[in-house]
């Protein structure tokens, strides 16, 4: 009989028999490594948590009272004899690759990444491993992103453009990620950074947790309006259209995501100005990421999983294809029935994975899978 | 290339018809007047011939990009649009760009014409390893021929009218017709008064604004009485189902526009003898149908022969035309545009009178109704007179240009419906790409589904998200770029008519299917049966 694998897809998330801890659980479980405080990857409800430090303040912020363990990228962790190691993954701060070694068999969960170093976050980091669980949300060639300079250039001068003409200039991206990223490449000579509750909600943790940002400046109802109209307002996805925003009139507003790539789904935003900005990686960054690891097989978790697997397979990778809740922040923007994190960041204390399973767990073929683990390859990936 | 391209994008930047007026200005105060002119062309629906195919154009991409085929075809069904595909799939040239005009690029499109295959090839190659991700969009655009834009003739039209200070309507008129941009100067264009008018041009048709009514909301007597006044204002024909065309006899030529602007003397040469017999300069505008011993034949009939390059005998025989008239534009050489309603109807009833060929020019005959209540109840009867509703025309009003409100309505009748179960979904193009928006429907016969019908409107936004959420996660198999999704969502369908057809496997073709409602209410269980469906073809057989 084969040796059992590793780590194996589960109807709860990726698990650890052997250490008895679930990576980026949906469910609730005893033990949960998470890979980054987004929503769909860090969902309450778990007895105990282990994250990387500058997840510690947004983790605390958006799932309440939990029971959490830090580390820093390199420190390793032992459960049941099974080594956990964190390796930065450039998506956000504090987001990390899980590094998983029993045995001389290694395994790296990426959770999400992006290679292009930011400035804001720890860069991604290639590490070695014979199984790679990758994301792959922009894994179709059509995805190609611009260095970020050249992007953050154009930002700044549409809003001098903006601030000439007297309209407002409101930029939307999520709340963690985007927006730091957003605030640290901002050209404050122009003018002040103007914040929705839920994005400085988000940057009071983290500096809470030690990060420096540059400063902005909370919209509160004693705000001037005529003075925010001046600067720029980060405000969430969730604030598109909301009579919040129209107090703003007249604006230009700029939908910062990787989808804007497209320009059908650039129109459907109806955005001013769409920006090709993302946290996750290219279609390039992915195939080098994946290259780099040096695995013997790839997992492709969320994203185009069935034409990037193919195609990996094409190219000689030996490449499947996996079924996860995973895949919300950017893909959320798209699916508004989807509950986007952001809806569910403004109730943090609700557990949304009620919502988020029942499209799931509705299916006959699940049922009868309740509960129990189902090997790779024949996994929750077979039946789509 | 590159000012063209930049407008492009710029114009799908904003959502504000101000704002793109003020970028339509801006590009044609910044480039040559030959631009413009290729510009107004591009932007009214004259695109450049065709010189590369799409298989061609495909398969020369692919070869360049080094990716498998399917690859190719799975990135073309996310993003929607081949153009746009091709552009993105190249690598990225951030330094490199297009210093040639539009004029230039155009002329250069043009020229292929006289090339081999292999030149055509390197020249391709070329021109995509020089363009940015934009130009080449653009570029692609240009060469596949499916050029649209986000903006409205009626704003181009309006841009250049303020740089020249010239009326709207009367430019609107001027770029109407068969124009190259290669003769017809920018200077032509705007001169303040037109010597050598193109005698084939066509007047800009006015166009009905529809009264709005839905399935569950209709317009009550009252209602009509307060927004459109006295009945005795107004005259009423019927809504006719076929080709709107304006007819031209001037100087003793014959012209025949359909409403697409597109040049269709040919495909009606039944149409002839009559036009032969008007006087020189008329212009008649109309409805082009197919009949058959004096009655209107479903617009199937008449979809037959659209679009056929060659007119068999047996196609004139089996689907003959003829035009319904119902206004008249020009007479004796005298634009009458500004004659009321009832005036030019006169003059179209004696241009009838005087005509020797009553069996092929037909006048819309007038509804006699003296209260809307009594318009409202005739109206019932538009099924059977092969009518799609009621035309309200103002007695006293002038031709006008487009789309207004005011004067010309379309009431039309409710759609024939039927709930149907959504079985297969593809993605659909343009700001749908990637969604999943284009859907077939199917009814039940005994305990299987037969599809009958496809359709991609009648949702909203939102609907569409919660349908692409679930078509994502119900796949039952995938056929290239459709899937069979689980049968469970309800829908009910409108059309407008309903014709056997052998071509489908449910035996039915449905004219006009959109989606009128989701009805989460019904199981999938509840949906209609084929013979629903069979029996509104029964009722709709004359």
């Amino acid at each position: 009989m084969p040796r059992k694998p590793l780590l194996e897809f589960t109807d709860k998330g990726i698990y650890c028999a052997k250490g008895k801890f679930y990576i980026d659980p949906w469910k609730p479980v005893d033990d949960a490594v998470i890979t980054h405080a987004h929503a769909d990857h860090a969902y309450v409800g778990h007895k105990h948590y282990l994250a990387h430090r500058l997840s510690r303040e947004v983790m605390y912020y958006r799932l309440g009272e939990i029971n959490l363990q830090t580390v820093e990228y390199g420190e390793t962790v032992i459960k049941n004899g099974v080594e956990i190691t964190l390796f930065p993954a450039g998506h956000v701060i504090g987001s990390a690759q899980i590094r998983v070694v029993s045995q001389g068999e290694i395994w790296v969960v990426s959770g999400d990444y992006k290679t292009e170093d930011d400035g804001v976050c720890a860069p991604f980091e290639p590490v070695k491993c014979h199984h790679f669980i990758s994301e792959c949300t922009f894994g179709m060639p059509v995805y190609q992103w611009k260095p970020q300079a050249q992007l953050f250039a154009d930002m700044n001068n549409w809003w001098q453009h903006n601030v000439e003409n007297n309209l407002a200039t409101v930029v939307v991206g999520y709340s963690l990620g985007k927006a730091q990223r957003i605030i640290q490449n901002l050209d404050l000579s122009i003018g002040t950074i103007y914040t929705h509750g839920v994005i400085e909600n988000t940057n009071e943790a983290l500096r809470r947790n030690g990060v420096i940002l540059n400063p902005t400046t909370r919209i509160t109802v004693d705000s001037i309006k005529e003075e925010v109209r001046k600067g720029i307002i980060i405000a969430p996805p969730s604030a598109v259209g909301s009579p919040w925003m129209r107090k703003f009139q007249p604006y230009s507003f700029g939908y910062c995501s990787g989808w804007m790539a497209i320009r059908g789904a650039k129109r459907r935003r109806a955005a001013d100005r769409g920006f090709v900005l993302s946290d996750h990686a290219d279609w390039s960054g992915l195939i080098s990421a994946i290259d780099a690891t040096g695995c013997e097989s790839v997992y492709l978790t969320h994203g185009y999983t069935a034409s990037f697997t193919r195609y990996l397979n094409d190219i000689g990778f030996d490449a499947h294809e996996v079924h996860t809740l995973y895949g919300g922040e950017e893909e959320g923007i798209e699916a508004s029935s989807q509950p986007s994190s952001e809806e569910k960041e403004q109730d943090p204390k609700v557990s949304p994975t009620g919502v988020d399973l029942e499209g799931a767990s509705s299916r006959d073929d699940l049922s009868e899978a309740n509960n129990k683990a189902l090997s790779l390859g024949e996994g929750l990936g077979g039946i789509l | 290339m590159k000012a063209f391209a930049q407008l492009f994008l710029s114009l799908d930047e904003t959502n504000k018809t101000n704002e793109k007026v003020r970028i339509l200005k801006d590009y044609f105060n910044c480039v040559p007047d030959t631009d413009k002119m290729h510009m107004l062309a591009l932007f009214t629906g004259r695109k450049p011939k065709r010189q590369i195919n799409s298989t061609l154009f495909k398969l020369w991409a692919l070869e360049a990009l080094h990716l498998p085929a399917w690859l190719f075809e799975e990135s073309y069904h996310v993003v929607g649009d081949l153009a746009e595909t091709i552009a993105l799939l190249f690598p990225q040239n951030t330094e490199q760009s297009s210093s040639k005009t539009l004029t230039e690029c155009i002329a250069e499109i043009n020229a292929l014409s006289t090339y081999t295959e292999e030149e055509k090839k390197t020249w391709l190659l070329q021109s995509w390893s020089i363009l940015d991700t934009q130009e080449r969009f653009v570029f692609n655009k240009l060469m596949t021929g499916s050029f649209r834009v986000g903006v409205s003739q009626n704003l181009v039209v309006k841009a250049v009218a303020d740089i020249a200070n010239l009326d709207a309507n009367v430019l609107t008129h001027r770029i109407m017709g068969s124009w190259a941009p290669e003769e017809y100067t920018f200077a032509q264009l705007i001169q303040p008064k037109q010597d050598s008018e193109d005698i084939s041009r066509p007047y800009p048709f006015f166009l009905a604004y529809p009264i709005q009514e839905t399935s569950t909301v209709q317009k009550s007597v009252e209602d009509l009485q307060g927004a459109l006044g006295d009945a005795a204002e107004w005259q009423a024909e019927w809504k006719w189902d076929g080709i709107r065309a304006q007819l031209i006899k001037r100087d003793g030529q014959l012209f025949i526009w359909s409403r697409g602007e597109d040049l269709s003397t040919d495909k009606f040469p039944e149409l002839h003898p009559f036009m032969k017999d008007l006087p020189d300069g008329t212009v008649l505008d109309g409805e082009i149908l197919s009949f058959r011993n004096g009655l209107p034949l479903p617009f199937n009939v008449l979809q037959t022969r659209i679009g056929r390059k060659n007119l068999t005998k047996k196609i004139l025989e089996d689907s003959p035309v003829s035009l319904i008239a119902y206004d008249c534009l020009e007479f004796n050489g005298e634009d009458i545009r500004y004659k009321t309603q009832t005036e030019r109807r006169t003059i179209l009833e004696s241009l009838h009178h005087d005509n020797a060929h009553p069996e092929i020019f037909n006048i819309s005959p007038l509804i006699n109704f003296s209260s809307w209540d009594e318009l409202s109840e005739i109206r019932g009867q538009s099924r059977e007179m092969i009518a799609e509703g009621i035309m309200l025309k103002r007695k006293n009003a002038t031709y006008q240009v487009g789309r207004r409100r005011g004067d010309w309505w379309k009431w039309k009748i409710d759609p024939l419906s039927i709930d149907a179960v959504m079985i297969y979904a593809q993605k659909g193009h343009g700001r749908r790409a990637d969604l999943y928006t284009d859907y077939t429907f199917a009814v039940w016969d005994g305990d299987k589904l037969v599809p009958f019908a496809k359709a991609y409107s009648g949702l909203t936004d939102a609907e569409i998200n919660k349908v692409d959420y679930f078509v994502k996660r119900n796949t039952l198999e995938k056929f290239g770029p459709v899937r069979t999704v689980k049968p469970e969502l309800v829908f009910e369908i409108g059309f407008e008519g309903i014709n056997k057809s052998t071509r489908h496997k449910s035996g039915v073709a449905l004219r006009f299917p959109r989606i009128l409602r989701w009805r989460h209410d019904k199981p999938k269980e509840e949906a209609d049966s084929i013979e629903t469906l069979k029996a509104l073809l029964g009722e709709n057989e004359l």
